[in-house]
């Protein structure tokens, strides 16, 4: 589930509030998004992908809260690390669907049948 | 309680519910045909819906006449002969002729090992990406985080529909001829990759008119994941070897048995770790395949192919199932004029029959009868003369709304869902359906509905989980009465006291009510040689 928005990173684009399927956030006052509804997360990463700064954290965890601080987070290199595999915000250079190796995943699936 | 009166008001010729795959098609051919066209999702155009987040297959078979009747003949016979040959040709043309404009419009396909490219899978974050921006650039209207709650009707039929906007609070109404229901399968909130949008309240929306469900019985659909995660992709689990609580190997790699997943997981815990992944190399290509899979196990500090790791299954009900709303035209139109059903909302009967085969067929289905609703829709629209603003609507819906409660008891929103949860989820009760089991869980499904007649707050989120809450009850309570009535086993229902496949049930089953649930059957249709040919969109920039 989502367990982090760091307001150090955040920049008020208010982008994770709109694209959020199960509208898990609220902003506030401030005119920062917020987790309002953390029970409502479905653990799908898309609030990551989309956020222009890697201010979002959404822990492996889909039905349970994962202690989770943002130091630990950098240190981890994990903030910002699934919007970098899809290369979203990348200007095209890293593209997850120009990389896609399902052509020939069934030459790493040879050898399975017989025990290798 | 009156309805109040929306605050935001459009008019359009053509509304669409729902913005995953199809209802991002259907919304770009509605407008591709001419009609003024609405979007309206739940969530957002782009992350909403069971293939945003993942990667999804596709069927795509290239224009070969022999690669194609292979591909039918499988279907047909997997299908337990419930799905129409016509229909699956023109799925498969579809499809392939779709997947080419995604292509021009930029869709970075990679290469296989000859070098051509593949089409057959793609990411679901940049088609999706892609695919908000073809339907912005057509011209389409876009209300993100927009839950329709009720439809709109008179004496001809739909007129559109009315819902909430979740970030202002503000209710809103679109007018329209035509209406299509892309709202995704039912499972429930079972936090299966992307599901947890797809509450089923397209088909409550159907059915308030009056509209058939089909094929509800076909819903008895699993994935597995990691216990702790929710991105469900089979497909790596292909290289894993499996192990009971002691330790044991119950599995070494390789094809499994039918219901491997079920037996065992309903026996005890199970264990899983990708021992065939075992060089360097193939770990890249596993992981480049399907990256989200390890995103949670690269979070969770867990090496899947060292470690091992539980896994269990996750509920994805009519997503991957293929029952849903019925439809009677070859544009997907429904027994309502004007209103259109696409993609999971809909039976897929009749191009997968009683088994979905995975993504594959599902994901096409989605282009497919995105586009065909589309131009029926517009088409629709398009022969009235004046606009939907002129006609006498009134709200249709009857369950889980502010302004039809029967009590001014609160609907108990959490433990009702956890309620349904409990029927549906337990693999004891829905893997390994039997008749008794079956039959005990359904009169407590019905016990809960009338807690749907209550009261709703007016905050959004209540009012849109009050609506759910009640979609979720009827979807569940057609599920297991169309369970109960087919007294065999086809395709992915079974029925322990009923084994075999039965000729005399080759034909569809057709459910009609809400509060009170009737049924009759209704023949395959089977028309050879006669295929509504594909429809073709020029399009020739790239977006």
């Amino acid at each position: 589930m989502i367990e982090l928005v760091s307001e150090d990173r955040c920049i008020q684009c208010g982008l994770c509030v709109k694209v959020c399927p199960t509208n898990v956030f609220d902003t506030n006052e401030d005119g920062l998004p917020v987790i309002a509804r953390q029970e409502d997360c479905q653990t799908c990463y898309m609030c990551e992908a989309y956020c222009p700064v890697d201010a979002l954290f959404v822990a492996h965890h889909a039905d349970e809260k994962v202690a989770v601080t943002e130091q630990d987070l950098i240190d981890r290199d994990l903030l910002g690390s699934w919007r970098a595999i899809i290369g979203f915000g990348s200007r095209g250079k890293v593209s997850m669907a120009a990389n896609d190796t399902t052509p020939i995943l069934r030459q790493a699936r040879s050898g399975i049948a017989r025990g290798e | 309680m009156v309805s109040e009166q929306p605050e935001e008001r459009l008019v359009a010729d053509v509304l669409v519910i729902g913005g995953g795959p199809a209802g991002a098609w259907a919304a770009w051919s509605a407008a591709s045909h001419g009609a003024r066209t609405v979007l309206a999702d739940k969530g957002y155009l782009g992350t909403s819906g069971a293939t945003a987040p993942g990667g999804t297959g596709f069927l795509y078979v290239e224009p070969d006449k022999e690669k194609r009747e292979k591909a039918v003949a499988d279907r047909l016979k997997s299908g337990g002969y419930l799905s129409e040959e016509p229909w699956i040709y023109r799925l498969m043309e579809q499809a392939y002729l779709n997947i080419q404009l995604v292509e021009q419009w930029g869709y970075r396909f990679p290469l296989d090992e000859n070098g051509n490219l593949y089409k057959a899978h793609m990411q679901g974050p940049e088609y999706m990406e892609l695919m908000r921006r073809v339907v912005k650039k057509a011209g389409v209207t876009i209300l993100d985080q927009h839950p329709a709650l009720e439809l709109l009707t008179d004496e001809h039929g739909v007129g559109g529909a009315r819902g909430v906007n979740r970030l202002s609070g503000k209710s809103w109404e679109v007018r329209a001829h035509s209406v299509i229901l892309a709202t995704g399968g039912c499972a429930f909130l079972s936090k299966g990759l992307g599901c947890n949008v797809q509450t089923g309240d397209g088909q409550l929306m159907a059915a308030e008119l009056g509209v058939e469900m089909s094929g509800m019985e076909f819903s008895r659909q699993y994935a597995t994941t990691a216990a702790f995660g929710t991105v469900t992709r089979n497909r790596v689990l292909g290289f894993a070897s499996f192990y009971d609580e002691a330790g044991n190997v119950i599995h070494e790699g390789g094809p499994r048995q039918d219901h491997f997943f079920a037996v065992h997981l309903h026996k005890g815990p199970v264990y899983a770790m990708l021992t065939h992944g075992n060089t360097p190399e193939k770990q890249a290509i596993i992981r480049a395949s399907t990256p989200l899979w390890f995103v949670p196990f690269d979070r969770a500090g867990i090496d899947p192919f060292t470690q091992k790791f539980p896994i269990k299954m996750r509920y994805e009900g009519t997503i991957r199932g293929t029952g849903g709303i019925r439809l009677v035209g070859d544009y997907c139109s429904t027994t309502v004029p004007g209103l259109f059903a696409a993609g999971d909302a809909a039976s897929r009967e009749k191009t997968a029959g009683a088994r979905s085969g995975g993504g594959a067929y599902n994901a096409s289905w989605a282009i497919a009868s995105g586009t065909w609703s589309g131009k029926g829709a517009a088409e629709h629209a398009l022969a009235h003369g004046k606009s939907a603003n002129h006609r006498d609507l009134r709200p249709a819906g009857r369950y889980g709304l502010r302004h039809t409660a029967e009590s001014a008891e609160p609907i108990p929103v959490r433990e009702v869902v956890k309620a349904v949860q409990n029927e549906m989820f337990p693999l004891g009760i829905n893997y390994f359906r039997s008749e008794p089991i079956i039959a005990a869980s359904l009169e407590r499904l019905h016990k809960q509905w009338p807690l749907v007649r209550g009261s709703v707050d007016s905050s959004a989120t209540a009012r849109v989980q009050a609506r759910e809450t009640a979609a979720m009850v009827i979807n569940a309570r057609w599920m297991y009465s169309a369970a109960l009535i087919r007294k065999e086993t086809r395709g992915m229902h079974t029925m322990t006291e009923y084994p075999e496949l039965d000729e005399a049930m080759s034909s569809r089953l057709l459910l009609s009510g809400i509060g009170d649930i009737r049924h009759r059957w209704e023949d395959v249709p089977r028309r050879y040689g006669s295929i509504t040919p594909a429809v073709v969109v020029k399009e020739r920039q790239s977006v």
